[in-house]
């Protein structure tokens, strides 16, 4: 291998001639990082930090051999020995991944080309294969580029706004195929055997469920479907709320009332789809965030655990290379200048509240507290009008569209007024800025979340809880709700209308016209309005707002994600429109990395939410009676015991095994142990990590003190003096290498 | 688009996709834009054709740039050094910053570009250029000396050895900065596998250090 190696290496410093830059490699710094390389005490903290799988993963990530990083850290070694492990190198990565020259990388392929010469024809038919498969990988991966929803959209908005930006529109990207896909999940298991049966395709016929056991009073259900002359008027409003004619529709939950469906021999359990439907939707979008925002996860631990990289992360990713627009490159810059500024100016800020004295934080701890019950008893008023709101509305339910809409015109204004408030308030509190954004933003989100919740809470004081007993024989209150799952349904899918009539009456009545306003007339007071900044926060909590409505609303209203999709695909092109004409960035960007993770949260947080009222409406309100598919149910989750139940016995009796407690309790506890044991893993890895560093920095040190002494040149030569090659031959393969060793763990642990 | 696909011979073609991380409609895309910034008599034989840096800096995808003269310097292989590109060094600078780049390669790259005196290292004086690159240029866009030193430089004084180590005296209370962010071993100025390690920690450079055509 040696006479390959040297015979490889003289092309290879051919190929560092005249084309290469020059380059002066680091020189002091890596020497010093080598004296490590003498140090007595070397073995055997070595062997023992090896055994970390961390370190171990790190050599599978470098390809297998602690050799890479030599041949990176340049010429320190002598030159032959660079070049051989170069030559490993060559072979294993793709020229494209050399960072040389077009007619460099041409040499290095040639190179292995020749190499693989006189590799057995087993060894070249292979490398052949994989060749032509990654081609025709890379020309799917082009194709399927075009594909691409609204790709010279978002690429152009990067463009002139940054990635920041670019960011909240992948985001809505990624909602519209998420809706897209519950729709599509919805309708092939439950819509579309509905109306295969109905029409009779494909010889389907539908059993009906025949009530059994039920008291006649509560399968009473009229919807007041609309018949003959019917005014434009009734018709709108139906249409804006889901009443009329649209309640019988496969919109809303009633409309599938149907116990089986028969495709000639073949029976289709459809109640038991519509429930295994639903959570396989919840499912899927859990899982979708979760796999989404891990990266960002992992991203936002490490950040967390060491208050490194801030500023490097702003120096060096600091600039967008994908601005193309010149006004936004100035933007740009006074972007990065201003959060450069108030982050330094932060720090000295922190050194200030670290120098507080007690009589300071005595007074501003007690206005903290202060504040914070103003901020509850505001969102307490909110809660409270909401509910009465909703009472109102549904006992006068029939009046006007305006009473039907009330519920949801005061959510909207509870979430625009609620955010002004809090804005208003948090100055007073004395955090520092960073944490000021994230604070509003929490309970931003907890408002608009929340506001939902109690949305449903009061409707569901109204469906179950009755006083008397009025709703004894049913469970619920049968003679206001016959059919209360649609009823909800209406409320979810009016809720979402609304959010869209929103959305879209803010662009057209107050962006553009204070465009305009500010474009043409040049009042002081005009202008002190100023130009509206794009704020990536609110529109993100506007749109998950609308997702967990959804959510929400399609155990109810199956065919809702539909609307969703829509409803997203259009804010796409508004929200372009209204950012490129009548908006500015915001001064204070919100970072790619750090929104995404924000962004996915706060879904999250909206996901989680949206399980409470299913998961509650599901197990324990009482199925109504008179229509849907759950009819002949207590409740709608009773489905899956009914079906178990008709398993063999051995199947029956291992489900009912799992889901009993003495499996939980035991599961429960292994689950634990296996976290306890991740969380000192990582622990360990962090001490590690610190150890490495101190070490670093002690090496680092010890040439410092070591430049004077005059024993220094004899206890490093091959590295002063890196033309010493057969002294080096014959020192290194026995070195265990410890200075590489040690950045490699660094990198690997951090 | 296909007029101009005629015009590279397919086996090129095939081996630029091989050498790069372009898929074939970008290199025929970045072949297209590369041939407009000819003059019309040259645009025949675009290959071997070399664009001067001032026609280079007139695309859109650079003129917004701070970096652009480094990227040119960096990027171009023309041996009279007045950084003109051919399509090859064009097709390079476009594979590096392309998507599908391993974030090695980007680094390695970076580092070339912000080491404006090419010696190798990023020291204060680099830092500092790079600081006002990204600030704009203009005087009163600039932060100020008290400012740039605060975040470039170590927090130790000037006049104290090197030997400080960290959490002791002043370092305990000031922040740590740049250089004590990514200094790792102390020297004072960072070495490309210092840049490299701490850049692979940065979230957003992958997804700020990239230009589509």
């Amino acid at each position: 291998l040696s006479e390959t190696g040297s015979a490889l290496a003289s092309p290879l410093a051919a190929l560092r001639g005249p084309g290469a830059r020059p380059r002066q490699q680091p020189r002091l710094s890596l020497a010093g990082l080598s004296v490590l390389a003498e140090e007595p005490h070397g073995a055997a903290p070595v062997h023992f930090l090896q055994e970390l799988p961390s370190c171990q993963s790190a050599r599978r990530r470098r390809g297998g051999t602690q050799e890479r990083r030599p041949a990176l850290l340049g010429t320190a070694r002598s030159r032959g020995d660079a070049a051989r492990a170069e030559t490993g190198e060559l072979a294993d990565r793709p020229a494209r991944e050399h960072p040389k020259s077009m007619a460099e990388k041409r040499r290095i392929r040639d190179f292995q080309q020749a190499d693989t010469e006189h590799l057995s024809r087993w060894k070249k038919w292979r490398r052949t294969s994989s060749k032509s498969l990654k081609k025709a990988l890379s020309e799917v991966k082009g194709l399927s580029s075009y594909l691409v929803l609204w790709r010279h959209d978002i690429h152009s908005i990067e463009g002139k706004f940054g990635t920041g930006i670019q960011s909240y529109f992948s985001f809505l990207r990624f909602l519209v195929l998420l809706n897209f896909i519950i729709f599509i999940l919805m309708f092939s298991f439950v819509t579309l055997p509905t109306i295969i049966s109905q029409y009779g395709i494909f010889n389907s016929t539908i059993a009906y469920i025949s009530p059994k056991n039920i008291d006649d009073i509560c399968t009473i259900y009229k919807p007041s479907g609309n018949k003959g002359l019917v005014y434009f008027y009734t018709y709108l409003k139906d249409l804006l709320s889901g009443t009329g004619f649209l309640e019988v529709t496969s919109l809303f939950y009633g409309y599938y009332s149907i116990d089986a469906v028969w495709i000639s021999v073949m029976s289709y359990n459809l109640p038991l789809a519509y429930l295994l439907a639903t959570f396989a939707y919840l499912t899927l979008s859990s899982l979708w965030i979760i796999k989404r925002s891990v990266e960002g996860f992992k991203q936002n631990l490490v950040h967390d655990a060491d208050p490194f990289q801030s500023y490097c992360n702003k120096v060096f990713a600091g600039w967008d290379f994908c601005i193309t627009d010149p006004s936004a490159a100035r933007l740009k810059h006074r972007s990065l200048q201003y959060e450069l500024q108030t982050d330094l100016q932060e720090e000295k800020l922190k050194q200030k509240i670290a120098e507080r004295k007690m009589g300071e934080k005595l007074r501003i701890y007690t206005l903290r507290i202060f504040i914070n019950i103003i901020v509850i008893a505001i969102l307490s008023g909110c809660f409270y009008s909401i509910y009465r709101v909703t009472v109102f509305s549904q006992e006068n339910s029939s009046v006007n569209l305006l009473v039907q809409y009330l519920p949801s015109m005061v959510i909207t204004l509870a979430n625009f007024i609620g955010p002004l408030i809090f804005a208003f308030l948090i100055r007073f509190e004395d955090y520092t800025p960073a944490f000021e954004i994230k604070l509003t933003l929490l309970r931003c989100v907890f408002v608009r979340l929340a506001n939902i919740g109690v949305l449903l809470f009061s409707l569901w004081s109204q469906i179950a809880g009755c006083g008397s007993d009025k709703c004894k024989p049913c469970g619920y209150n049968y003679k206001l709700y016959p059919c209360w799952e649609s009823d909800v349904g209406q409320e979810m899918y009016k809720l979402m209308i609304f959010d869209f009539i929103v959305i879209l009456a803010v662009a057209l009545f107050a962006d553009f016209p204070r465009k305009l306003l500010v474009t043409h007339c040049s009042w002081k007071l005009v202008q002190w309005f100023g130009h509206k900044e794009f704020e990536i926060s609110d529109n993100v909590l506007e749109i998950i707002y609308g997702q967990t409505i959804c959510w929400i609303g399609t155990f109810f209203s199956p065919l809702l994600p539909a609307i969703a999709t829509i409803k997203y695909f259009i804010i796409f092109y508004v929200k372009k429109i209204v950012l490129i004409h009548t908006r500015k960035p915001a001064a204070r960007p919100i970072r790619a990395s750090s929104s995404n993770f924000f962004f996915l949260v706060v879904l999250l947080i909206g996901l989680l939410l949206a399980f409470i009222p299913l998961g509650f409406s599901i197990a324990r309100i009482p199925s109504s009676k008179a229509c849907g598919p759950f009819r002949n149910y207590n409740t709608s989750w009773e489905v899956i015991p009914d079906t178990i139940l008709q398993f063999p016995t051995g199947l029956q009796q291992i489900l009912f095994g799992i889901a009993s407690e003495a499996f939980a309790v035991p599961f429960f506890v292994i689950l634990c142990i296996i976290m306890f044991y991740v969380i000192a893993l990582a622990r360990a890895h962090k001490r590690v990590v610190e150890q490495l560093r101190e070490q670093l920095v002690l090496v680092r040190s010890e040439r410092e003190s070591c430049v004077s002494c005059p024993l220094h040149h004899l206890a490093q030569p091959p590295l002063l003096f890196p033309s010493l090659p057969s002294q080096t031959h014959t020192w290194l393969p026995t070195l265990p290498s410890r200075p590489l060793f040690l950045l490699h763990l660094f990198w690997s642990c951090s | 688009m296909g007029g101009s696909a005629s015009l590279i011979p397919r086996d090129l073609l095939s081996e630029y996709q091989e050498l790069t991380f372009l898929s074939k409609q970008e290199i025929l895309l970045a072949y297209k834009r590369f041939s407009e910034l000819l003059p019309k008599e040259e645009r025949e034989n675009a290959c071997s054709a070399r664009v001067p840096k001032s026609q280079i800096l007139t695309l859109p995808e650079l003129r917004a740039n701070p970096f652009q003269h480094q990227i040119c310097h960096v990027f171009s292989t023309s041996e009279s050094g007045d950084d003109s590109m051919s399509f090859e060094d064009f097709l390079d600078m476009l594979s590096v910053f392309s998507d599908s780049a391993t974030s090695d390669i980007k680094s390695h790259y970076a580092f070339r570009i912000f080491d404006f005196d090419n010696d190798g290292i990023l020291d204060r004086k680099d830092l500092e250029q790079l600081v006002n690159c990204l600030t704009g240029q203009g005087e009163e866009s600039q932060l100020s000396s008290a400012e740039m030193e605060q975040l470039i430089q170590n927090v130790r004084p000037a006049g104290q050895g090197m030997g400080t180590a960290p959490g002791t005296g002043l370092s305990a209370h000031l922040p740590p900065q740049i250089l004590e962010e990514s200094d790792i071993d102390k020297d004072g100025t960072i070495n490309l596998s210092e840049f490299q390690h701490v850049v692979s920690r940065s979230p957003d450079f992958a997804s700020s250090f990239k230009i589509v055509l």
